[in-house]
């Protein structure tokens, strides 16, 4: 079950060349060095998140240029920028992926039974996936965010539901769209010609021929991700300082610095977020190129036709 | 007189298993007015053939050898020289018109798009007149004239796309199967106006499919391909009667038809064409095999009953070496072994 | 394998079934609350299926012989009639009940690479019905089971095609693993839907063989589902000839080969394209395709095509359209023009009605259309429409043509075939000398 799914996604992208192939390849680097430093953190980082002395209670200096000790200065709270960017990707990531199970364990099997049994399940499902997608998604993210912080806190996992709750309906859609289309295929049929019942057909029949699209949306939707996590940050309805480093609530901070001629601050969370969303973008739209068989080339080895042997007499055998 | 020919053409696919010698090495000769029936099995190169003839070849096709239209090399053509070529000189009618007819332009607005692309200088009139009669010859009523593709039923579609390709009144006319999509009475309709056409106008026509009995009654000329080459070519009743290849009485016999009473199958599969076999390609299959047919390339010689044929049973005697004719072991092909 | 009990009867009966899909409508149409009709894609049909009996159901493309197979294992679901397997109706059975059922009841389609999951390798898609129904759990077993079967339908050696996915086969062999599947169960009944259809023309001959084959061993009842009458020739005992939902002819093969009943059977039949180049096309084929299934003719599917319609078989205005249609197309521009000239609007006479209101053009006097209506009859006499003309008269603004009452065919047994037409019918036909008499006076 696993062979055929992975084999199908890997297989194309080491057959893939030219411009789809760095597109994939880059992205994958990209997304790799954060993975890195997101795991790899506390090694990594020269202090902790929220460390604003040493350890003997040296206080660090405050907006501090960077210097030797501090790569990237310190910030207003006298904590190291280079360490709360390290920090800041494992959060990202932590959000992120955290979002996209959520998102997908609502919106694929969602996703799945509508488009399978159709009918008045669907049309309500439809209505409802629809009525969240038209809603401003920043909007609806803070008020889940907002709704959740009492019972949840303000951490992690607060900001990956409110998160979820927003790429839920594009899951949903996706997955319904496409089911709807594999489900009058011939194979879908003869299985339940076969007697199949339907969480048979669904999960051996339908699922598989589905799910080579998740990658691609789930890749795309975490560069997304990123955006709202930060805009959440931002607007102060992130994730709690205290709790872990974040990019966003960062930038915030950064804005009075600005002013002040303190670059430092801003732009490397700044460049982060770029960076990682760039870099999962640049993933998500290789990987369609390269797995979207309506995009993909096929490699092909130049043709030199040999010299033509004369008919009369006849040549050797072969070439 | 003949309005196209080709001498020892080739056309081969890159793919990433090397080069495919979809066609390799045909000579064929298509007389003006005349029906040419090409048949074969599929993956044995016919569509590439009739796609080389208009230019069509996909990316990474290779073409060489000679083919000739109207004094012009068509291996040698830039695409824009094909595009003036296609549809007044050479027309080609599709499998599935459907996908070749736009579905929110009527029918008359595809005829003056047509028209005014290669007769410019046409007024609007004589561009509904041509139209009109165009479509008259293939049965379709002036009532309909200005109605959209889908008001109409499939072998409608299929004369609106031949009437399309015949307002230009080309010279020749490439038709790629050209009723597989349709029902037995709709094909015996659209047949009967292919018939008619060599009648009537002096359009040659080749036709490309697998369905020996289509070509049977239809066409004058009949050459079997095989493996991307054209292993016997002559006139429609002699091939069918007195075939002189193998491979085509072994198909003719494993054909299912009213007379059928018992299966016959030919073992084996058409080879893969990045790699055919060695010598003679159909040795692997034939009955009849020799030792001569997996060393020598066969030469093409002419039959008795005169069609030309690539097959060593026919000779040259000379060509043949010492003991060449001592039968083939085969080995034994096993039964899933298919296309 | 073990073998069934040698059972001799009737394993399938299907009486007046119909199969109609509801059209979804226009919005519009269905804001005002209108009836969107229905596709009758089966309309009536009965057969009985015995034991270990090849029955061909042939048709052209619309003639619902593929609903008609589906509906069987109720994959389609029937709207009248009844469908009986062995004893028991199952036309309303529950889903739950059905897939037990369909151990017994198997189906091959068309398109033998769309039939097989292309995610699945062989050994899992040939195993699963035993999966599915809880044969064998057993890894082993179930290994075992699918490789023998692999190799039963020649694909051997079957650990060479185990593993192998539907992409990497060729097309006989894809239906090969199809029919592997299908008779894993050992069903008692095979519907096979085109199966050769889509087969190269030397590889049709080996799945053939090797559905005979099985049906031998297996004692497989077939349901043979082609538009292609040689293969059926060769392969079916009975031949069921479909045509716009009904089954129009049916019986022993030889009888209908020898001696088609039905004129639609005798066309098909003289239309089949043979790899004989003495026998040409023939010319005179029934004109146009098969209609539409929402509103089909009145009174006999076939009249409008039919070589040999007479008075009673169902004239009705849509085919005075056809007939002045057809003429205009082989016409000069000029006469053409001149007709036209005389008549309405052709959309006049898109009804079901055994009245044709040919309209005039405004400013056209009705017997202007009659004159025309009663040259085309004079100058071409032949065309079968003109037998059910009972009267051409003017009125107001309309040249009125009346039609004899057309009926409905009757199900008949001719000498052991059944068959759906007037000509067979002596009270149709006694009606229809009686029309003619009347006219001549």
């Amino acid at each position: 079950m696993a062979r055929p799914s992975l084999t199908r996604l890997f297989g194309p992208i080491r057959e893939a060349r030219g411009v789809p192939k760095w597109v994939v390849i880059a992205g994958i680097a990209i997304t790799i060095a954060f993975v890195v430093f997101a795991l790899f953190a506390p090694w990594i980082a020269p202090y902790d998140f929220d460390t604003y002395r040493t350890a003997d209670g040296v206080r660090f200096p405050k907006q501090g240029h960077p210097s030797g000790d501090h790569l990237f200065g310190t910030n207003v709270q006298s904590t190291d920028v280079l360490s709360r960017v390290i920090y800041g990707a494992r959060t990202a990531l932590e959000v992120v992926i955290l979002a996209v199970i959520f998102s997908l364990a609502v919106g694929l099997p969602l996703g799945l039974i509508s488009g399978y049994f159709g009918g008045k399940l669907d049309r309500v499902l439809l209505l409802v996936m629809d009525s969240l997608f038209a809603f401003p998604y920043l909007l609806l993210a803070i008020v889940v965010a907002f709704l959740l912080s009492d019972r949840l806190g303000r951490g992690v996992m607060t900001a990956a539901v409110s998160i979820s709750v927003v790429y839920v309906p594009q899951y949903y859609r996706v997955v319904r769209n496409h089911v709807i289309s594999v489900r009058e295929e011939t194979y879908v049929e003869a299985a339940r010609a076969l007697g199949a019942k339907p969480r048979t057909v669904i999960s051996r029949y339908i699922l598989q021929n589905v799910i080579q699209n998740v990658p691609v949306i789930a890749t795309l939707n975490a560069a997304d991700a990123i955006l709202t996590l930060a805009a959440l940050g931002f607007l102060g309805y992130g994730i709690q300082p205290t709790d872990a480093a974040e990019w966003g609530y960062d930038l915030q901070r950064a804005i009075s610095d600005a002013g002040a001629g303190i670059w430092w601050t801003g732009l490397f969370p700044g460049f982060a977020i770029v960076t990682l969303v760039t870099g999962l973008t640049l993933l998500g739209e290789g990987l369609n190129d390269v797995l979207n068989p309506v995009l993909r080339r096929r490699p092909i080895q130049a043709v030199i036709l040999p010299e033509r042997q004369s008919r009369l007499p006849a040549g050797e055998a072969g070439v | 007189m003949s309005v196209l020919s080709a001498r020892d053409l080739r056309v081969w696919y890159g793919t990433s298993r090397g080069p495919v010698r979809a066609v390799d090495g045909i000579s064929l000769e298509i007389n003006a007015g005349e029906t040419l029936g090409l048949v074969g099995e599929s993956g044995c190169g016919k569509s590439t053939l009739g796609r080389s003839i208009l230019g069509l070849l996909p990316r990474g096709a290779v073409i060489d050898g000679e083919l000739l239209y109207d004094g012009q090399n068509l291996t040698e053509l830039s695409q824009r020289d094909f595009r003036r070529l296609r549809g007044p000189e050479i027309g080609l009618i599709f499998q599935e018109p459907m996908t070749r007819l736009n579905p929110l332009m009527r029918i008359s607005d595809h005829f003056k798009e047509t028209l005014e692309a290669h007769e410019s200088s046409l007024t609007d009139e004589e561009i509904r007149r041509r139209s009109l009669d165009a479509l008259g010859g293939m049965g379709i009523p002036p009532t309909r004239f200005r109605q959209y593709p889908h008001e109409f039923s499939g072998g409608m579609r299929q004369r609106i796309m031949i009437a399309l390709t015949l307002v230009l009144r080309p010279k020749l006319l490439i038709a790629d199967e050209p009723t597989t999509a349709l029902d037995v009475l709709v094909e015996a309709q659209i047949l009967q106006i292919l018939g008619d056409l060599k009648k009537n106008a002096d359009t040659a026509l080749l036709l490309i499919t697998h369905n020996l009995g289509i070509v049977a009654e239809s066409c004058e000329r009949v050459a079997v391909m095989y493996a991307g080459q054209i292993v016997e070519e002559g006139a429609a009743r002699t091939v069918f009667s007195q075939p002189a290849h193998p491979y085509t009485s072994e198909l003719l016999r494993s054909i299912i038809s009213l007379k059928t009473t018992e299966l016959h199958y030919i073992p084996g599969a058409p080879p893969d064409l990045a790699d055919p076999p060695n010598a003679c390609r159909f040795h692997p299959r034939c009955p009849y095999a020799m030792q001569v047919c997996t060393a020598k390339d066969p030469i093409e010689v002419r039959a008795e009953t005169g069609q030309r044929v690539l097959c060593w049973l026919h000779g040259p005697e000379e060509e043949i070496p010492p003991g060449g004719k001592a039968p083939l072991e085969r080995e034994a092909i096993a039964v899933a072994e298919e296309a | 394998m073990q073998k069934k009990p040698e059972l001799n009867g009737t394993l399938l009966e299907v009486k007046d079934l119909k199969v109609h899909f509801p059209l979804r409508g226009s919005f519009v149409e269905r804001l005002v609350g209108r009836e969107p009709g229905s596709v009758k894609a089966v309309d009536g049909v009965s057969f009985q299926l015995q034991r270990g009996e090849v029955l061909g159901l042939v048709g052209e493309s619309g003639s619902g012989k593929t609903t008609l197979g589906r509906a069987l294992l109720r994959l389609a679901e029937p709207t009248e009639g009844a469908i009986v397997y062995d004893g028991r109706d199952i036309t309303r059975v529950e889903e739950r009940e059905m897939r037990s059922l369909r151990r017994k009841m198997q189906i091959v389609f068309q398109d033998p690479h769309a039939s097989l999951n292309p995610a699945m390798d062989l050994e899992t898609a040939v195993g699963h019905p035993l999966s599915i129904h809880g044969v064998t759990k057993d890894k082993v077993d179930m290994r075992r089971r699918v490789s023998e079967m692999l190799e039963r339908v020649g694909l051997a050696p079957a650990d060479r095609f185990l593993t192998k996915y539907p992409g990497d086969l060729s097309g006989g062999q894809k239906q090969r693993a199809v029919l592997a599947r299908a008779i894993m169960l050992n069903p008692d009944l095979l519907v096979a839907d085109e199966p050769v259809s889509m087969l190269d023309m030397s590889v049709r001959a080996k799945i053939l063989e090797l559905m005979i084959g099985l049906k031998d061993e297996f004692d497989l009842t077939y349901l043979y589902i082609t538009h292609d009458l040689a293969t059926a020739r060769f392969f079916c005992d009975r031949i069921a000839i479909m045509y716009l939902g009904r089954i129009v002819e049916l019986g022993q093969t030889e009888e209908i080969f020898a001696n088609p009943r039905h004129p639609y059977t005798a066309s098909l039949l003289r239309a089949i394209p043979e790899p004989d180049p003495a026998k040409g096309i023939p010319r005179d084929l029934p004109r146009g395709e098969v209609p539409d299934a929402v509103t089909p003719p009145h009174g006999c599917n076939f009249h409008p095509r039919c070589p040999r319609a007479f008075e009673v078989c169902g004239w009705e205005a849509r085919d005075v359209r056809d007939l002045l249609e057809e003429r205009w197309a082989g016409m000069a521009e000029q006469e053409f023009t001149r007709e036209q000239a005389l008549i309405g609007d052709l959309d006049a006479l898109d009804e079901v009605s055994e009245i044709a209101r040919v309209p005039s053009t405004e400013g056209v006097r009705s017997r202007h259309v009659v004159e025309l209506l009663e040259r085309i009859r004079r100058e071409q006499p032949e065309t079968r429409l003109w037998k059910g003309a009972r009267s051409i008269e003017e009125g107001g603004k309309e040249a009125l043509i009346q039609f004899h009452e057309g009926l409905e065919p009757r199900h008949l047994v001719v000498d052991s075939v059944e068959v759906e037409c007037h000509l067979y019918d002596d009270e149709a036909r006694g009606r229809a000398e009686e029309h003619a008499r009347k006219g001549r006076k």
